[in-house]
């Protein structure tokens, strides 16, 4: 039988040192009325090449960026990845490990996972951040619930409409059975970003926090000056979440602009968009806050001989020490896809993130234009952005077709979250997407 | 703390880190710049990445090489994990995730593009549904304890549109951390029940404190002593009789293929991790998945999006009254998800009954080789996994974590230790049946080794590990002092 290694001998040897007959005298003390319905009526297995063959044919009923021009962002991008990455996360010492808890025989995941503490906090400007959660989704969910953690007593979530929808359900999801919280939308101004003015009003002594995103969802790179300002008025803590965590290689990082908590989508540094899992979020926050932070921590020690050694560390803060008091439930979080982060970070390095950074600003910027001059769409908002921008399509509905049958998806139609924004696609041109695939955009645009 | 020496690295420990390596304008990556400017404000560009490594693609391969050389995994090492279910990661899973068809597919693509995908998942709820005598499954969960609190949430929910949402959750005092966890995120107060002797539930244990402020029984079964709760049914009725709902940690699937399925069990909520009975690999703490199970009457209260099968089509759909919303975004962990249904057409009805029953064998077969050195923990019938404790060795001053540390030189990943919390000193193997029976036999000679140097040359044991590339580490400087980052010296 696939991948179980009995022989019928070795079953005959080891039920004898065991002291039974046959196998199933193993299961003879559950109950029979169980045993009796448990038979599981699938299909019989198949070889590795059928399985192959199998696969390959769903995975070929499906549009992927290798033969489509996807101009999609909206919190998932297409990026190059060096091979080195995939290189090393299909090393099975990486990949068939498991949470280091036994640190001796774990050095090689825990000290990577130290050097991706490192690289966020280098990224986001940030004093600490953990080894990694689900997603950037659950990391935004983890930091309002640190908030609460933090500002005890308060009681409202101000969350930016212009932070990704998806975010903001998991964000409701998670709050709704927790007494005391109430959730308010802050609305968006003409240029794309955060309203400041309407958060200033909607902020009093009960809120405590405000998440806005850095890009938020429509690319707008958010003024986080008068945000600080208006939280500062009344005691409530920023945070915010970014999901093109390469814009902050060439943007301010929230960092520099005071931010108490930042967290975001990881996938974008060095994993495939696979669907939009396994990605991973990262968390990162001011150091006098680090006991309240969720998810694992690696710190620095030595052993007994003086040798640097790395250790997950303040554990009490989890479920499997606090339980029902831990900081969060989470246990298993996204490793490989961290170390994958780690890899792709340090391959292209200081200057590598920046270049790659700018060539995706530029040629979003020239794309926009060209759309803009040579398609005769209209912008929607005014704002500074970086690698995506919003739109206005007329009459997309009918247009939508012709992209297809050219295998061209040129944006993300936002009414489905905005009913406002009827006729809006959120366009996102990243290095992948060729001078020749934007001309070819511009054109179907244009009807020619 | 030592410096880093020439020594150290040809020992392969005491690695510099990427900070500490390469040197100032490297990288190991290529793109021509593009003239033009980058469109944004000076005032919103940043300085450099102060920090940030700089260093050559060989160097990048080398350092991550050699520390994956510092870890113990699965393909190198026998790793007999309790409740972590570390069996073979198949490599054609690997192979097939990586498929362009499924890798570089965008979530946010029209549904009508990703036909193979949504087939894919409706199908794979169904057979997790069919494996788990379940009726609807949600793949969304990015992991158990994501589940966990969607399970939680589902009972709430459907207790809230009953009338009253309750207030508690009963866990037993074998239950994994992230039960109690889940529970309170979910906005319940835990109620812990105690097993007996034996380390099961008694369902008088549960009726003395199930009334009606109790919304939820979370229970695993097998239980953490890798013991059938056998009286699972009579439990399940009187959390029903006073209208609570019952949760499964399934964490422990890999035991029951074949041989009893949870929804005959009178469970109404259940999450499966794929990276355990479904062979995703462990990836040193993830990704994993979730997906939770549920009885019909909670089908409405499912996250969204929902799959639906329409003529030989799939569409999503989002219009769910009652649902609870989205627990994670996009589709959840959808690689994780494919490899989970390769390794099931992979091995088909036959197959995984099989595994569970050659779980079974291994794990019983350990335990009767170590039963007469080790103190059991339960002398119930085991199923995939054994609990010992560290009752005997401790007259020689050896400890668990001693047996532990003194294993990573016989070249073993320990056993899970100090868990469930309920037994002193647990060892908790859960060898996994795709394990050779030499494979096991050495690991039992080795366990029986370390007994006898407990008795002879204690010091040995209690001085371990020897021959790892770093020695027991301070962990309780680490956490005083706590060093997240590194940071450039100053001069």
């Amino acid at each position: 039988m696939r991948y179980t290694p009995h022989t019928p001998s070795d079953k005959e040897q080891m039920l004898g040192t065991i002291g039974l007959n046959k196998i199933e005298d193993l299961v003879e003390h559950i109950p029979s009325s169980l045993r009796e319905k448990a038979r599981i009526s699938l299909p019989e297995g198949l070889t590795e090449v059928a399985v192959k063959r199998r696969m390959a044919s769903l995975a070929a009923k499906n549009a992927s960026a290798q033969d489509w021009r996807f101009f999609l962002g909206g919190g998932i991008y297409h990026h190059a990845i060096p091979s080195a990455v995939d290189a090393i996360i299909s090393r099975a010492e990486f990949a068939t490990s498991y949470t280091p808890y036994q640190p001796e025989v774990s050095q090689g995941t825990l000290t990577a996972m130290y050097e991706f503490q490192t690289l966020i906090c280098q990224l986001t400007g940030m004093e600490v951040a953990n080894s990694g959660v689900y997603d950037g989704a659950s990391a935004a969910a983890e930091a309002v619930l640190m908030a609460r953690r933090l500002q005890d007593g308060r009681r409202r979530v101000l969350v930016s409409r212009a932070l990704h929808p998806q975010y903001r359900s998991v964000i409701a999801t998670y709050l709704r059975n927790l007494e005391d919280v109430e959730l308010t939308e802050v609305p968006f101004a003409p240029s794309g970003a955060t309203d400041a003015a309407a958060l200033a009003k909607a902020l009093d002594d009960q809120a405590m926090c405000v998440v806005v995103g850095y890009p938020n969802f429509f690319g707008v790179v958010e003024d986080l000056v008068p945000l600080r300002q208006a939280c500062d008025r009344t005691g409530a803590l920023l945070i915010t979440v970014t999901t093109e965590p390469l814009s902050l290689a060439l943007l301010k990082p929230p960092g520099a602009w005071g931010v108490d908590i930042a967290v975001g989508e990881g996938q974008s540094l060095g994993v495939p968009m696979t669907l939009g899992g396994p990605g991973y979020g990262f968390f990162a926050a001011q150091k006098k806050f680090v006991r309240s932070m969720p998810g694992r921590l690696v710190g620095e020690t030595v052993d007994a001989e003086g040798r640097r050694g790395f250790v997950l560390t303040l554990s009490t803060r989890e479920q499997h020490i606090r339980r029902e008091k831990a900081t969060s439930n989470i246990c298993t979080s996204q490793s490989l896809c961290v170390l994958a982060s780690t890899v792709f970070m340090s391959t292209l390095g200081k200057t590598g993130m920046r270049r790659l950074a700018e060539v995706n600003a530029a040629r979003a910027h020239r794309a926009r234009e060209r759309l803009i001059k040579e398609a005769g769409l209209a912008p929607v908002f005014s704002g500074p952005f970086f690698n995506e921008f919003v739109l206005k399509v007329s009459g997309w509905a009918e247009r939508r077709g012709r992209f297809i049958s050219n295998k061209i998806v040129p944006g993300i139609a936002l009414s489905e979250w905005y009913p406002e924004l009827q006729d809006s696609l959120l366009i996102c041109v990243t290095e992948m997407n060729e001078e020749e695939e934007i001309e070819q955009l511009a054109r179907t645009f244009s009807g020619r | 703390m030592r410096e880093p020496s020439a020594a150290d690295d040809g020992r392969r420990s005491n690695l510099p880190l990427i900070f500490e390596s390469g040197s100032p304008g490297r990288s190991g990556f290529f793109w021509p710049e593009e003239k033009g400017p980058s469109g944004l404000p000076a005032e919103l560009l940043r300085d450099e990445i102060a920090g940030f490594p700089e260093m050559g693609e060989l160097e990048v391969l080398r350092h991550f090489t050699r520390l994956s050389h510092l870890n113990f995994s699965i393909e190198t090492e026998f790793y007999p994990l309790g409740s972590c279910t570390m069996k073979y990661n198949p490599k054609v899973n690997e192979v097939v995730a990586r498929l362009p068809g499924f890798s570089l597919l965008h979530p946010l693509a029209p549904p009508e593009l990703i036909p193979g995908a949504l087939e894919l998942l409706f199908q794979l709820e169904g057979i997790l549904a069919e494996i788990s005598g379940m009726d609807y499954v949600t793949l969304q969960p990015a992991a158990g304890a994501q589940g966990e609190l969607t399970g939680l949430m589902l009972i709430r929910a459907c207790l809230a549109e009953r009338g009253n949402p309750r207030r508690k959750v009963i866990v037993p005092d074998t239950a994994h951390g992230t039960n109690p966890a889940s529970s309170t995120l979910c906005g319940y107060e835990v109620i812990q029940v105690s097993s007996n002797k034996q380390g099961i539930i008694e369902p008088q244990t549960v009726e003395q404190v199930m009334d009606e402020s109790v919304a939820a029984l979370m229970i695993t079964n097998p239980n953490t002593l890798g013991v059938f709760e056998k009286n699972i049914q009579a439990i399940a009725d009187v959390v029903h009789k006073r209208g609570g709902l019952v949760y499964l940690d399934g964490a422990n699937l890999n035991a029951l293929m074949g041989i009893a399925k949870p929804g005959d069990m009178g469970v109404d909520v259940l999450h499966i991790n794929l990276h355990k009975t479904f062979s995703t690999p462990h990836g040193g703490g993830g990704p994993g998945a979730g997906p939770v199970g549920v009885k019909a009457f909670l089908r409405d209260y499912l996250p969204v999006p929902r799959i639906h099968k329409n003529d030989g089509s799939y569409e999503l759909r989002t219009n769910f009254s009652k649902t609870v919303g989205r627990v994670r975004s996009f589709f959840g962990n959808f690689g994780i998800l494919v490899r989970a249904y390769t390794y099931i057409i992979s091995l088909g009805s036959d197959g995984l009954e099989e595994a569970s029953r050659m779980a079974l064998l291994n794990a019983n077969y350990v335990r009767k080789r170590l039963e007469n050195t080790y103190s059991l923990a339960s002398t119930e019938p085991s199923m995939h996994e054994c609990v010992f404790t560290d009752r005997q060795q401790q007259k020689q001053g050896v400890s668990t974590l001693d047996i532990a540390k003194r294993l990573l030189d016989y070249g073993f990943h320990p056993p899970t230790i100090y868990f469930p919390l309920v037994v002193s000193g647990a060892l908790m193997i859960e060898p996994t049946e795709t394990e050779t029976r030499e494979t096991l036999d050495a690991f039992a000679d080795a366990m029986l080794a370390i007994a006898r140097e407990a008795r002879e040359d204690s010091a040995l044991v209690k001085t371990s590990p020897h021959t790892t590339p770093v020695g027991r580490l301070d962990e309780a400087r680490a956490a005083r002092k706590p060093v997240l980052r590194w940071e450039a010296k100053k001069d």
